[in-house]
């Protein structure tokens, strides 16, 4: 109730936005008086076709919603398929046709969205590309792709694309659907998105019979057609084209809608770049197949406050998002007042003991769930609604592993939160996790009609409906990554547990072996160190060398709270990372990865001998994470080579100058003196005890 | 597909043809024996955006204050939108659509970005205090109203994530952007700007050209700036006008004045 503060010009505002949102009966009529009609049967083969049965089903319904201007606007589904058939109309008067590819650039709007399902319905391919990327980023697949339309959402996009014109000769079009700035442009292939609309409304207004044309060409959509092609961002090489079909995608999407009883009754707040296949599938493809609600906040920044007006029912975020939430509220739990404090700290520690078993179905006893009941409303509740997740039935996390603490933070205070193992190949679904069946360090088990087997080199390879086509004009990379007989490499080292659930060790061709001849997973280590909120990303170097030595990024956030009640000054990332202090922390956790390290007998023998911490942040536009925010081992190590001969030549310092790149493009260098620090290493128990032993 | 860029007598007819918006002539301010400002003409045109620069103490700030209505100059006529000016006080300047903001932030701290740009819209509102006390009925109807107005604003300066938040606990770069706001939460004609890129780091000022050029383009605001980075004086404005000392020593579009071997020599610098 935020908003009440704000006096009464707010609570006015606040009660229109309430009448919009909240509350499942009271839906806003549909806007206008349509008069179209929708044809009684349309196939269930494509998503425009089931746009066609949500129309005609869920047709007040609302199915995308958008915060502008401050208020929460909605569609229905009879006002989606609208808008959907004046865009496609308006993109086939342009000379939109079968075949056509068709570019998205922006972030995760309605109107976006809706371009999908105009193109799939002319028979055209949508591709989705990431908005973050770098002109050249976007040339590139724009040219491999033969893109002939382009959407952007706004004059960003729309500058990089005339930027890179040159290189793009197939592009001949491009639509913006927000025309701020843009008024002076050349409009000869410039187009604004409502006018490409307005043309398509216009033909239909003048030619009765174009509306059924349309209805039937979207009847003509096959099972087997291509649906989308998304561009894998790649931790190696350039981005390779993912050719999903209908097939592909409704299979895996109604199996994930079954697995979770998702319907139309759903709600999710759509927030993760459009290009990636998470997104496609929460926010397009579920959301269609399901009939739920897709919710598109008002910007990048606003998420955290939308999610809260909107308190999604279903929920998807990487762990880095889990991980954020969770140190903001501790950082400010650290500036509570004492009661408040300890409240806190006795109700989430009480959590820790009761609150999973009760999420599990497990025997609690009466007294239990009611002290559990009171801190949920003290405590449990507040802080669910804080984060948004008051109305949450199932939350995912999967793209990393997730820290066990972490995980079980949020499953104690009542969230349903679970794992599941997929990439772009597979169209998301691979592993699961059902209800009740919760570790931390698995995966879950294979979803339904999803094969699942270890091959002899430890990695992990599937075969499912939702596997996909191919790579776009690369079949040498779809020879090497689908087997003939369908099964599909994913890359990943992995191995089933005793009770059938998965767990994903590494990347397969990362994991190595140091010149003692022990195992080397890089990511295992990585994620070790990345679950300490301090530690914000940490590359691991191991393989044929001598030693294990890490590069840490500290979390700027954490530290810099930290550095805030101690009264350490700093001026720049750069200044706190090499802070004495700041390196006594960081070794701490590297201490206690070691520790935890020699606990494992497979891995005792990787424990970190050095470390660092980076004088810079690892940055996508640097080419150091990809888009997704994965770190691309091979360019970091080519990059900080100097930092590394450091390392295994037992220097304690380096001077180094790196290049980086600004937000607006240009260049520039940053130079620094990176400490290196020795680290103590433990030995394994089991060897340990055999040392004993022979004592 | 590209923009090019125009060249020094297409820029110069451009400002020509113009219809004038503010005139100055003659004007002298004095505060007892120190000369602020001597015998100072220039005009500000409408939809241009013009630049008044100076070294520290050349009167740049008095200047914008003569224009605002805060000084009173003891010589001179100055001409608003063809109405010479008798007196003047900085509430008639909101009211005849001069708006402004702060060489040092003048916001109210303690409350969120939202009511500091609904406070812009105060000498809009008309209805009177019974109305508004009742909260109800016509009062929130219009509140209603200037709040969509607002939210434009909001929409248009990219700062929906603070809608609420306290301005006090902003970033410096953030208040100055709420500032920018509030001032144009009076849809001002004239909007003056008092070093609006002050303390900001690249990409703050980055983002405050773009939105200066934002709303001279597409607001229509006319709009005159004091500036002490160059780059960004030079880059966005129609005109500058150069002061030193209280007096005018050049006044004309960037390139004309870069060139100048008065401005480089009073104020650009010269090697010693």
């Amino acid at each position: 109730m935020e908003d009440l503060r704000g006096g009464a010009i707010s609570l006015s505002y606040f009660l229109r936005v309430n009448r919009q949102t909240k509350g499942t009966s009271v839906w806003p009529l549909a806007r206008g008086d349509s008069k179209m009609q929708v044809p009684p049967s349309a196939g269930m083969d494509t998503f425009p076709q089931l746009l066609i049965r949500n129309a005609r089903d869920w047709g007040d319904r609302p199915a995308y919603r958008e915060k502008d201007l401050g208020i929460w606007q909605s569609w229905t589904w009879l006002e989606v398929l609208e808008e959907v058939r004046k865009l496609s109309l308006g993109l086939k008067s342009l000379g939109c046709k079968e075949g056509d590819k068709v570019a998205v650039i922006g972030a995760n709007r309605p109107h976006l969205y809706w371009v999908f399902a105009a193109v799939q319905a002319l028979g055209g391919i949508p591709i989705p590309v990431y908005a973050d990327s770098v002109a050249e980023e976007i040339a590139y697949v724009l040219g491999h792709a033969e893109v002939r339309f382009a959407v952007a959402e706004d004059q960003e996009q729309v500058d990089k694309l005339i930027d890179m014109s040159e290189k793009l000769p197939l592009l001949e079009h491009i639509i913006y659907e927000d025309p701020k700035g843009l008024r002076d442009y050349d409009h000869t292939r410039l187009h604004r998105y409502k006018t490409v609309q307005d043309a398509g409304q216009a033909l239909l207004d003048n030619d009765e019979k174009l509306a059924d044309e349309w209805f039937e060409a979207v009847k003509g959509g096959k099972r087997e057609d291509v649906a989308v092609i998304l561009y894998t961002s790649g931790t190696t090489g350039r981005p390779k084209g993912v050719m999903l079909t209908f097939n592909n995608l409704m299979v895996s999407v109604q199996n994930a809608n079954k697995f979770d009883n998702l319907d139309e009754n759903a709600d999710t707040v759509a927030y993760l770049p459009m290009a990636w296949v998470g997104d496609h599938v929460f926010s397009y493809a579920q959301c269609i197949t399901a009939g739920y609600c897709v919710n598109c906040p008002e910007g990048p920044e606003t998420v955290s406050i939308d999610r809260k007006e909107i308190a999604p029912t279903y929920m998807f975020a990487p762990p880095r998002v889990f991980e954020g939430m969770l140190t903001h509220i501790m950082v400010r739990m650290e500036d509570a007042g004492t009661m408040k404090k300890k409240l806190f700290d006795y109700f989430l520690d009480y959590a820790n003991k009761v609150g999973e078993r009760i999420l599990n179905g497990e025997s609690v006893s009466l007294f239990e769930r009611m002290k559990y009941a009171v801190g949920e409303f003290c405590v449990y509740g507040p802080l669910k609604n804080e984060m948004g997740f008051s109305r949450v039935r199932v939350a995912y996390t999967a793209g990393e592993a997730i820290g066990p603490e972490i995980f079980k933070f949020y499953r104690s205070i009542g969230l349903n939160l679970k794992q599941l193992y997929g990439q772009t190949e597979s169209s998301v679904f691979i592993t699961s996790q059902p209800d009740g069946q919760i570790y931390a360090d698995t995966v879950g088990v294979p979803m339904q009609d999803v094969e699942v087997r270890i091959a002899d080199s430890g990695e992990v390879m599937y075969r499912s409906p939702g596997a996909f086509l191919g790579y776009y004009k690369n079949d040498d990379a779809t020879k090497d990554t689908k087997t003939e007989d369908g099964w599909v490499h994913t890359g990943d080292a992995g191995m089933f547990l005793e009770n059938g659930h998965l767990k994903i060790i590494d990347r397969a061709k990362d994991v190595g072996k140091l010149n003692d001849g022990s195992m080397f997973a890089p990511k295992y280590i990585e994620n070790k160190l990345k679950f300490f909120p301090n530690i914000k990303e940490a590359v691991t170097f191991g393989n044929e060398r001598d030693y294990v030595c890490a590069f840490v990024n500290i979390d700027l956030v954490a530290v810099g709270n930290w550095a805030e009640r101690n009264n350490i000054a700093y001026a720049s990332y750069q200044e706190l990372a090499a802070h004495p202090e700041v390196y006594k922390t960081i070794q701490s956790h590297v201490d206690q990865v070691n520790k935890d390290l020699a606990e494992e007998p497979m891995m005792a023998g990787a424990q970190i001998k050095r470390f660092l911490v980076l004088h810079k942040e690892l940055d996508p536009d640097d080419g150091e994470l990809t888009r997704t925010q994965k770190v691309r081992r091979n360019f970091v190590a080519d990059r900080y080579a100097p930092l590394i001969e450091a390392f295994y030549a037992g220097e304690t310092s380096k001077h180094v100058v790196t290049e980086v790149t600004f937000e607006d493009g240009r260049q520039g260098t940053i130079e620094a003196t990176v400490e290196i620090r020795d680290m103590e290493t433990y030995n394994s128990k089991a060897m340990s005890a055999i040392g004993e032993a022979a004592e | 597909m590209t923009v090019m860029d125009p060249t020094l007598e297409e820029v110069k007819r451009k400002a020509e043809e113009r219809e004038v918006l503010l005139d100055l002539e003659n004007v002298s301010l004095s505060f007892g024996g120190v000369k602020a400002i001597t015998n100072i003409s220039f005009n500000i045109k409408k939809g241009e955006i013009r630049a008044i620069i100076g070294p520290n103490g050349a009167g740049k700030t008095s200047m914008l204050n003569v224009i605002n209505g805060f000084y009173q100059p003891q010589e001179g006529v100055i001409t608003f939108n063809g109405e010479k000016r008798k007196s003047m006080k900085p509430h008639l300047a909101v009211s005849q659509g001069i708006a402004r903001t702060f060489q040092n932030v003048a916001l109210f701290k303690g409350m969120s970005t939202l009511d500091n740009i609904m406070a812009g819209r105060a000498t809009r509102m008309k209805q009177n205090m019974f109305w508004q006390m009742l909260y109800w009925g016509p009062a929130q109807r219009e509140e209603i109203e200037h709040r969509k107005k607002v939210e434009e604003i909001i929409d248009f300066l990219e700062i929906q994530h603070i809608r609420r938040t306290p301005v006090g606990t902003l970033p410096y770069g953030l208040q100055k952007r709420v500032e920018l706001a509030r001032a144009l939460a009076m849809e001002p004609e004239l909007l003056l700007l008092d070093e609006p890129m002050a303390g900001m780091n690249l990409e703050e000022k980055e983002d405050m050209s773009r939105f200066i050029l934002d709303v001279n383009d597409q607001l229509g605001t006319t709009i005159a700036l004091i500036e002490h980075d160059m780059g960004v004086v030079m880059d966005l404005s129609d005109r500058v006008v150069v002061l030193d000392y209280g007096r005018k020593i050049a006044d004309g579009v960037p390139d004309e004045v870069q060139s100048n071997q008065e401005v480089i020599d009073a104020y650009l610098g010269v090697s010693h």
